[in-house]
C-alpha cells in the first residue's frame, strides 16, 4: 500500500498536485475541531471586515468569523459527499454485479428498479422532500437520500461490465475450479469493475456536493449547519456583493473549486494507477 | 533490381510508466532484400520480431516504436522511398494502396462493417484517384472482382453476411486494386478452416504469377510457406537465424531452430515421435546474451552464450546465423 | 457379468437454435443427430474433427453443460447429465469431467496468479482442506506437466508463454484426477515449437494415467498423431468416423477426403495435390439451409439423390460414412454388374 502511494507520489505530477490541494482542506478541516468560534451562533465579532491578519478570510453580515466559520463548511460539505458516494456505490456494485452474473427475472427486476429511478426528475423531488421534512433536512438524510437516487446509472455500467466478463474463459475456468458463485463475483469479476466504480465515485462526491449547494441557495436545506451552500445562501441574503463584502463569496468559491480540482487530480491518478491495463503494463504484459 | 533493400534494421519499443522503464529490442540488427516477382516468406512464433519488421517497413512507425538504427529503403523503379523519413502525407498520398498494400489476419480492420463492399472500394479509390465516372468505377471493380474469381454479389454485401474466408478474399482484392508493387499478408490464414485456406492461398498465389509483383507473406504455419513462398526467412527474438530458397530450407536447413520446426510439424501417415523444444520463446525486453535462440539449443556450445552469430551467406542464397555452421564450413 | 456403463454416451442429440433478425428467424441446427461413446475401460484419445461451423464447438458446449440439447440425451456414466441441478452433484461431476481451453491468455484472469486457480480447485474439489496439503497436490498436479510449483509461484499469465500457460490448464484440470477431458482446440493458439508438448502430454494422459480425452480441432496432422478414433463433422453430422488411420489415410468421404488433400504438407515436394484449385462457397448458412446432403453443393461425386434427403449411416471397411455413395441405392445404379458386398446400414 504505502508502495503505492510512494510510485504515484514520485511520478505522477497529478497525483502530487493534488495532494498538496487536498492537504490544505485537510488542515481546514482538522482545524474545524479547534475552532475558538461556534458556527452557530451570530454576532460574535464585529461584522463585514475585510480579510486581516486577525481575520484571515474577513468576517460577514452576521458576525462570524468567515475562515473558522468555512472550516466546519468544509468538513460538513465533504462529509456529505463521502456518505453519498459510499451508500451509492454500495448499492450500485451490489446491483450491478447481481443482475449482470445472474441474469433472468432477477437481472429484469432490478434493471427495471434502477432505470425507474434514473427518469425519475431528481431536483423537483428534492424539493418537495424539503419541503416535507423541513425540519429533519440534515445533512445526514440528504446524503442518504441522494445516496438513494445516485445508484441507478452506475448499476447498469457495472452489469454491462460483469455481461462481458461473464462470458470470458477465465470465468469458466473458476466454475470448473469448483468456485462459487458469490467468489467468482468477488474474485474474477471485482477487479474489472473495480476502475469503473472508483471513475464515477468522483463524480457522485462532486454532484452531491453540488446538490446541496442547489437546495441551499434556493434556501432549502438546514441552514444553521454550515456547509459550502449555505455560505453562498447567507452572502446572497445579506446581498454581499452589492454591499461590498466579497470575501464572503470569493472565499467560499475558491476553496470549493480547490476541493473540486484536488478531488479531481486525486481520483483520475488513482484510477489511472488501478485500470488493470495500466496494471498490466506495470507488470510487464 | 531490388524492390526493398533492410540494413541492420534496429527498431525498439520503449516504454516508460510510474518510474519503470522498459525497452523491447524487437527488430535487432535484420538485413534482408526483396526483389520483384516473387513471394517471400517470413516465419516465425509470437514475439519474434515479425510484426514489428512489417511495421516499419509499411512505415507504421509509431511511439513507442522506434526505429533506432539502420535503413529502410524501396526502388519501385519511377519512385524511391526511404520508409524511416518519409511523411505521413507522402505515405498517404503515394504508398499507401498504390505501392504497398496489406492483408491482415482479420479482414476486419479494412472493411467497414457499417457500410456495404463497394462503398468500401470507393472510399479507398476515391482517396487515390477522385472517382470522376462511377459508372466506370463500377464496371471496373466488377471485372477486378470477377478475375479474383468471386461472384460480383459480395459488393452489394455488407461484412457481416460474408464468411470468413469470403471476407479475407475481399480483403485481398481491395488490396490489389491499384495493382501494388508489394503486397504484405500478415497471417492472413490463420483463423480460416484449411479448406478456406487453401482458396484464399491459391489467390494470392494467382494475382502474384499475374502481376508478378512481389508480396511478403507472413505466418507461423511452415507448411504454408512449403506450398506459397520462393524464398523462406525464419526469425527468432528478433533476428534473422535463416534465409534461403524455399527447398533448401526444407531439404536441407542449417539452423537447429529451423531444422525444430519443420522436423516437430505432424503430417499425416506418420506416427513417429515428435518432440518439443524445451523452454520457451525469450523475453525482448531481457533477452539471452550471444545467440538468442542457445538456451534451448541442442546442440549448444560455450560460444553461442557469448558471441552472437552474424548471418552469413553459406551456399547460393542461403543465409545462416549459427557458429555451428560457421566451423562446418571452415 | 454386466458391463459397466459407459464413460460417455451421447445419444442421437440435435442442438436447434433460432436465429432472428437477418435471416427472419430461421432454426438453425447447429448440431444434428449426434452419437458416439466412449468406453469407461479403455481410455482413448477421441477426435471430433471439422472446420468452423460445424457443430464441434457446441457439441463441446453441450457435454460441459453450458447447453441442453434440443433432442437426445448425454449420459456420463450412466447418468443423463442434464439432470445433475444440485450444486454437490455438479462438483462430483467436474471432479470427474474438465476442460482445456483454446485460447491460453483467457483461461486465467490476467489479474490473478495463475497458482491460485489450481488452489482453488484442489479446495472446492475437495482434494486438500488445508494450504499446505493443496501446495503438494498442486505441485504434483505441475510435475505431471513437466511444471513446478516453484517455476510458476506468483506469476501472472502474461508472465508465461502460451505453451506454459496451456500445461497449467492442464494441471488443473488434472487435480482432481478426471476420467475425461474436453481440450477445445488446445493448440491452435500455441506457438509451433511449443506445440508437441501439450500434444505429447495427451498422450502421456492417455497411456499412463487412464485419462479419455476427446480432442476437438481442426488440426488434422494433430490429430492423426495422437487419436485412437475420430469423428468428422459438417455442417452439425458427424459425416464420417473410425479408427484414426482408417478415416485419415483412406477418406471414404468426399469432404474427409477434401480435408484431407487441403491440409498443406511441410515438405515442398508434395504440392501438386494441394495445388489443385477448389471452389469455395460463399456463405455457411446457404449450406446449413439445404436439404440433404450439406456437402451436395461442393462434392466432385455429387448424385442426384443426394439432394433429397439425409444420406444414411453406412459401414465401409472399419469407419462409419454418411455418404450415399456407399449406401444400397449407389450399388443399384451402378451400371456394371458386380458382386454385391454386404453393407450394413
Amino acid at each position: 500500500m504505502l508502495r503505492v502511494l510512494r510510485d504515484l507520489l514520485r511520478y505522477d505530477g497529478r497525483f502530487r498536485l493534488a495532494v498538496v490541494l487536498l492537504s490544505g482542506v485537510v488542515i481546514m478541516i482538522l482545524l474545524s475541531f479547534n475552532s475558538p468560534y461556534d458556527p452557530s451562533k451570530t454576532f460574535e465579532v464585529p461584522w463585514d471586515l475585510p480579510p486581516s491578519w486577525e481575520h484571515p478570510f474577513g468576517t460577514t453580515s452576521r458576525g462570524q468569523d468567515l475562515f473558522w466559520w468555512l472550516t466546519f463548511a468544509v468538513r460538513n460539505s465533504l462529509y456529505l459527499g463521502i456518505v453519498t458516494a459510499i451508500i451509492s456505490r454500495v448499492i450500485s456494485v451490489l446491483v450491478g454485479l447481481t443482475a449482470g452474473y445472474r441474469g433472468g427475472w432477477i437481472d429484469r427486476t432490478l434493471m427495471a428498479i434502477s432505470d425507474s429511478f434514473v427518469v425519475l426528475p431528481l431536483l423537483p423531488i428534492l424539493i418537495l422532500l424539503s419541503f416535507l421534512l423541513r425540519e429533519s433536512m440534515n445533512l445526514l438524510n440528504l446524503a442518504i437520500i441522494l445516496g438513494l437516487f445516485g445508484w441507478s446509472f452506475d448499476a447498469r455500467l457495472i452489469r454491462s461490465q460483469v455481461l462481458s466478463l461473464r462470458e470470458r474463459s477465465f470465468t469458466r475456468t473458476a466454475v470448473y475450479s469448483g468456485t462459487s458463485v458469490f467468489w467468482i463475483t468477488m474474485r474474477e469479476h471485482l477487479p474489472f469493475v473495480l476502475p469503473i466504480v472508483f471513475a464515477t465515485t468522483l463524480n457522485n462526491v462532486l454532484w452531491s456536493i453540488g446538490m446541496e449547494v442547489t437546495l441551499s441557495v434556493l434556501g432549502l436545506s438546514d441552514l444553521t449547519t454550515p456547509t459550502l451552500g449555505t455560505a453562498l445562501f447567507w452572502a446572497n441574503q445579506h446581498g454581499a456583493l452589492v454591499a461590498g463584502v466579497w470575501w464572503w463569496i470569493t472565499a467560499p468559491a475558491v476553496i470549493t473549486a480547490i476541493l473540486f480540482l484536488g478531488l479531481y487530480l486525486l481520483f483520475t491518478s488513482i484510477n489511472e494507477f488501478i485500470d488493470p491495463r495500466t496494471r498490466l503494463r506495470l507488470i510487464g504484459g | 533490381m531490388t524492390l526493398l533493400s533492410v540494413q541492420n534494421l534496429h527498431a525498439y519499443y520503449k516504454t516508460e510508466a510510474y518510474g519503470i522503464s522498459r525497452t523491447v529490442r524487437a527488430v535487432d540488427g535484420v538485413s534482408f532484400d526483396l526483389f520483384p516477382n516473387e513471394i517471400y516468406g517470413v516465419a516465425g512464433e509470437s514475439s519474434c520480431g515479425k510484426t514489428t519488421l512489417i511495421k516499419v517497413i509499411s512505415g507504421s512507425i509509431r511511439p513507442p516504436l522506434k526505429a533506432i538504427e539502420g535503413s529502410v529503403n524501396y526502388d519501385f523503379g519511377d519512385y524511391q522511398a526511404d520508409m524511416l523519413k518519409i511523411s505521413q502525407d507522402e505515405l498517404r498520398k503515394n504508398i499507401r494502396w498504390k505501392r504497398i498494400s496489406y492483408v491482415m489476419q482479420g479482414s476486419m480492420s479494412v472493411l467497414n462493417p457499417v457500410r456495404k463492399v463497394i462503398k468500401t472500394f470507393q472510399d479507398i479509390v476515391d482517396t487515390h484517384e477522385r472517382i470522376t465516372d462511377k459508372k466506370e468505377f463500377l464496371e471496373k471493380t466488377r471485372a477486378h472482382i470477377n478475375r479474383l474469381g468471386l461472384p460480383t454479389d459480395v459488393l452489394n454485401a455488407y461484412p457481416h453476411q460474408l464468411s470468413g474466408g469470403m471476407r479475407q478474399r475481399v480483403a485481398i482484392a481491395l488490396a490489389t486494386v491499384f495493382q501494388p508493387a508489394l503486397i504484405i499478408a500478415d497471417e492472413p490464414t490463420t483463423a480460416l478452416d484449411v479448406v478456406v485456406q487453401r482458396g484464399v492461398l491459391h489467390m494470392i498465389k494467382d494475382i502474384q504469377a499475374r502481376s508478378k509483383n512481389t508480396v511478403l507473406l507472413v505466418t507461423h504455419d511452415m507448411a504454408v510457406h512449403a506450398n506459397v513462398a520462393d524464398r523462406v526467412m525464419i526469425m527468432y527474438a528478433g533476428r534473422i537465424v535463416e534465409e534461403a530458397p524455399t527447398e533448401n530450407i526444407f531439404n536441407t536447413p542449417l539452423h537447429p531452430y529451423t531444422q525444430h520446426l519443420i522436423n516437430s510439424l505432424p503430417m499425416i501417415g506418420e506416427k513417429s515421435t515428435k518432440v518439443s523444444l524445451k523452454g520457451s520463446p525469450p523475453n525482448l525486453a531481457d533477452p539471452p546474451a550471444g545467440c538468442r535462440f542457445h538456451p534451448r539449443c541442442p546442440y549448444v556450445m560455450d560460444e553461442c552464450r557469448t558471441v552472437v552469430p552474424e548471418l552469413v551467406t553459406v551456399k547460393e542464397r542461403h543465409r545462416v546465423a549459427c557458429h555451428l555452421v560457421k566451423e562446418a564450413s571452415l | 457379468m454386466s458391463t459397466s456403463p459407459k464413460l460417455l454416451d451421447v445419444q442421437h442429440v440435435t442442438v436447434e437454435f433460432h436465429i432472428g433478425g437477418l435471416l427472419g428467424g430461421a432454426l438453425l441446427t447447429a448440431v444434428n443427430d449426434v452419437s458416439f461413446s466412449l468406453e469407461s475401460d479403455k481410455p482413448e484419445i477421441f477426435t471430433l474433427a471439422g472446420e468452423s461451423g460445424s457443430g464441434k464447438t457446441t457439441l463441446s458446449r453441450l457435454l460441459l453443460r453450458d447447453l441442453e440439447p434440443t433432442r437426445g440425451k448425454v449420459l456420463f456414466e450412466g447418468r443423463d447429465v442434464s439432470t445433475i441441478r444440485k450444486r454437490s452433484e455438479f462438483i462430483e461431476f467436474i471432479k470427474k469431467v474438465q476442460p482445456v481451453f483454446q485460447n491460453p491468455f483467457e483461461t486465467f484472469s490476467p489479474l490473478r496468479r495463475v497458482e491460485e486457480y489450481l488452489f482453488d480447485t484442489a479446495k472446492n474439489l475437495g482434494i486438500a482442506s488445508k494450504r499446505r496439503e493443496a501446495a503438494k497436490v498442486v505441485d504434483d498436479a505441475l510435475r505431471n506437466v513437466g511444471l513446478s510449483l516453484d517455476e510458476v509461484r506468483q506469476r501472472y499469465p502474461h508472465e508465461l508463454s502460451g505453451g506454459q500457460i496451456q500445461r497449467v490448464s492442464v494441471a488443473r484440470a488434472l487435480i482432481s484426477r478426471p476420467k475425461l477431458i474436453l481440450a477445445d482446440e488446445p493448440v491452435s493458439m500455441v506457438d509451433a515449437s511449443l506445440r508437441m508438448e501439450i500434444v505429447n502430454l495427451f498422450k502421456k494422459l492417455r497411456d499412463e494415467q487412464q485419462v479419455s480425452v476427446i480432442y476437438i480441432t481442426h488440426d488434422l496432422a494433430t490429430a492423426y498423431y495422437i487419436s485412437d478414433r475420430i469423428a468428422i463433422m459438417l455442417r452439425g453430422y458427424i459425416v464420417e468416423s473410425g479408427p484414426v488411420e482408417d478415416v485419415l489415410e483412406r477418406p471414404a468421404h468426399p469432404y474427409t477426403q477434401l480435408l484431407k488433400e487441403s491440409v498443406p504438407e511441410p515438405a515442398p515436394i508434395k504440392r501438386e495435390s494441394w495445388a489443385q484449385h477448389i471452389e469455395l462457397g460463399t456463405t455457411e448458412v446457404k449450406e446449413y439451409g439445404r436439404i440433404g446432403c450439406k456437402f451436395a453443393g461442393r462434392c466432385p461425386k455429387v448424385m442426384e439423390i443426394c439432394r433429397e434427403a439425409d444420406p444414411p449411416d453406412v459401414q465401409v471397411g472399419r469407419q462409419t460414412v454418411k455418404c450415399y455413395l456407399y449406401s444400397e441405392h449407389a450399388k443399384v445404379t451402378d451400371a456394371e454388374a458386380e458382386p454385391r458386398s454386404r453393407v450394413s446400414q
